[in-house]
């Protein structure tokens, strides 16, 4: 996996750290530079393009990934600060057969339009799911509150996110 | 957006981290959440050479209570942490209330208390709440640790007195003498913005006296404003309507609010005072939030 740098004068002295991660359970070694966002490791280094930049600054969620099962935005952490670490993308929630529930969900209750919003919500609602396997409405929109959706108006990601709930609860 | 290059290292030692600090000097910084580092980074409002990342730094993702009541908050206890702490539920009402309104749940996971202290952002929640409550911050340097008072460590908008090779291992905030009361309220345009108005009261009585009290406020002016007058007026005598409407008078006067996008001067004054008579009024062990 190769990130390419711009040639700059200084490019000799780019200081490159080799990390080690776990991304959807596959191991992989990286050699990063520290500033690297783990939004771009993610999109441009392991082209795993499910995860997408919106703002950049930190406010919109549509970069989260879970980090150790926790929900962060991948714009606002840098990539070295995942060594030893594991990363769970869009990517890793269906298994070539399947769709994740949360996935199914979303089709049935129409929880998406353009969908950009989407791999950032669903990933904040598994961690939710982990965490609190039946919860109210109540605890899905406070849970989804740092996810911005600009097309939906939110009330189909919520009964998407109930949905799937309660599929992985039967 | 991509920071400007620096040097990282992720010490998992506090000696190592100061010895780092002490070589990059001016030009190194802490990386602790990344909450507000990285985001400034990104936009080059700070270009440190050094990044030092305290995320390795084992035993301080703690937040506990000593056997005297002395709540002891470590440099890696995450916002998360406090939301969800059942200690803070029975014993802190004032950081229980304001726990869930800072940033947004995802920012939350990563965001520390004593990083955001050290960010002396003057629309912290965190710094009005600890200044309520008569916190202070530990740290730790070449020369060992010291104790800095939280209404002594902010020197100006992001800007606190910690010496460049110096780290913000705790933040310790004093056991109550008497029975603790208190709450946050924070109105906000929507979930994970800065606060239009926020007020921190905490307060201990003995009896129908009150003991000690502490009035803060965030986003009413260039920093974190003390509400001390307001406080005082309070202080040997029981809670009367009388004194409620003196001490939200008072912290309103201290208030000094800028007409911006989040509303006209007099709008945040008028809700300081309705938000200290709130908190007061029902100081019967409340953790009121959110508006
Ligand atoms: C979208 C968004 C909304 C937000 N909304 C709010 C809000 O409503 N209310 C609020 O209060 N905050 C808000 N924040 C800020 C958030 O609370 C940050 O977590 C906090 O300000 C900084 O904590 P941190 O651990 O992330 O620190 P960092 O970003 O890692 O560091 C911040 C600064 O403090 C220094 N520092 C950090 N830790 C230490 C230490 N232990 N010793 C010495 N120096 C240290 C760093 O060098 C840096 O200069 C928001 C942030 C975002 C991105
Ligand atoms: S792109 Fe990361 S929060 Fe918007
Ligand atoms: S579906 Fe378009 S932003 Fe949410």
């Amino acid at each position: 996996m190769t990130i390419v740098y711009d040639d700059e004068p200084d490019a000799d002295e780019i200081p490159v750290r080799r990390i080690r991660f776990t991304i959807n359970g596959a191991k992989k070694v990286a050699e990063v530079e520290p500033r690297l966002l783990l939004a771009h490791l993610i999109r441009q280094g392991l082209k795993l393009t499910g995860t997408h930049t919106g703002c950049d600054t930190t406010n919109c969620g549509a970069c989260t990934v879970l980090v150790d099962g926790k929900p962060v935005k991948s714009c606002t952490m840098l990539a070295v600060q995942v060594d030893g670490h594991e990363i769970t993308t869009v990517e890793g929630l269906a298994t070539a057969s399947e769709l994740h529930p949360l996935q199914e969900g979303f089709k049935e209750e129409h929880g998406l339009q353009c969908g950009f919003c989407t791999p950032g919500m669903m990933l904040a609602a598994k961690a939710l799911l982990d965490h609190n396997p039946d919860p109210t409405e109540e605890d899905v929109r406070w849970a989804l509150s740092g996810n911005l959706c600009r097309c939906t108006g939110y009330q189909n990601i919520v009964k998407s996110v109930l949905w799937a709930a309660e599929k992985l609860r039967s | 957006m991509y920071p400007s290059r620096f040097r990282y290292e992720a010490p998992r030692s506090l000696d190592e981290a100061i010895t780092l600090l002490r070589e990059g000097g001016d030009d190194a910084k802490v990386l602790a959440g990344g909450q507000s580092l990285v985001p400034l980074m990104k936009l080059r409002f700070a270009s440190p050479e050094l990044i030092v990342d305290i995320n390795n730094l084992p035993g301080l993702d703690y937040h506990r209570e000593d056997p005297d009541g002395t709540l002891h908050v470590g440099a890696l206890c995450r916002h998360v942490d406090l939301e969800r702490s059942e200690l803070l539920k029975s014993k802190q009402p004032t950081m229980a209330a304001a726990a869930p309104l800072i940033a947004d749940p995802i920012v939350r996971n990563r965001g520390t208390l004593v990083g955001s202290l050290c960010h002396a952002d003057p629309q912290g929640d965190w710094a009005s709440v600890a200044l309520a409550l008569g916190g202070s911050i530990v740290a730790h340097g070449p020369g060992g640790r010291r104790t800095i008072k939280v209404a002594d460590f902010v020197t100006g908008p992001f800007q606190n007195v910690l010496e460049p090779d110096e780290i913000a291992v705790e933040a310790i905030i004093p056991a109550a003498r008497g029975a603790r009361a208190g709450g946050y309220l924070k109105l906000e345009r929507r979930v994970g913005d800065f606060a239009t108005v926020g007020v921190a009261v905490a307060i201990e009585t003995s009896g129908d006296t009150v003991t000690r009290a502490g009035i803060a406020l965030t986003g009413v002016g260039g920093s974190t404003i003390g509400a001390t007058a307001a406080a005082e007026a309070l202080v040997g005598e029981p809670l009367t309507e009388q004194k409620i409407e003196l001490a939200a008078q008072l912290a309103a006067d201290v208030s000094r609010p800028r007409t911006d996008h989040r509303g006209s001067a007099e709008y945040k004054r008028h809700i300081v005072h309705t938000f200290v008579v709130r908190l007061l009024s029902r100081a019967d062990g409340f953790a009121e939030r959110a508006a």
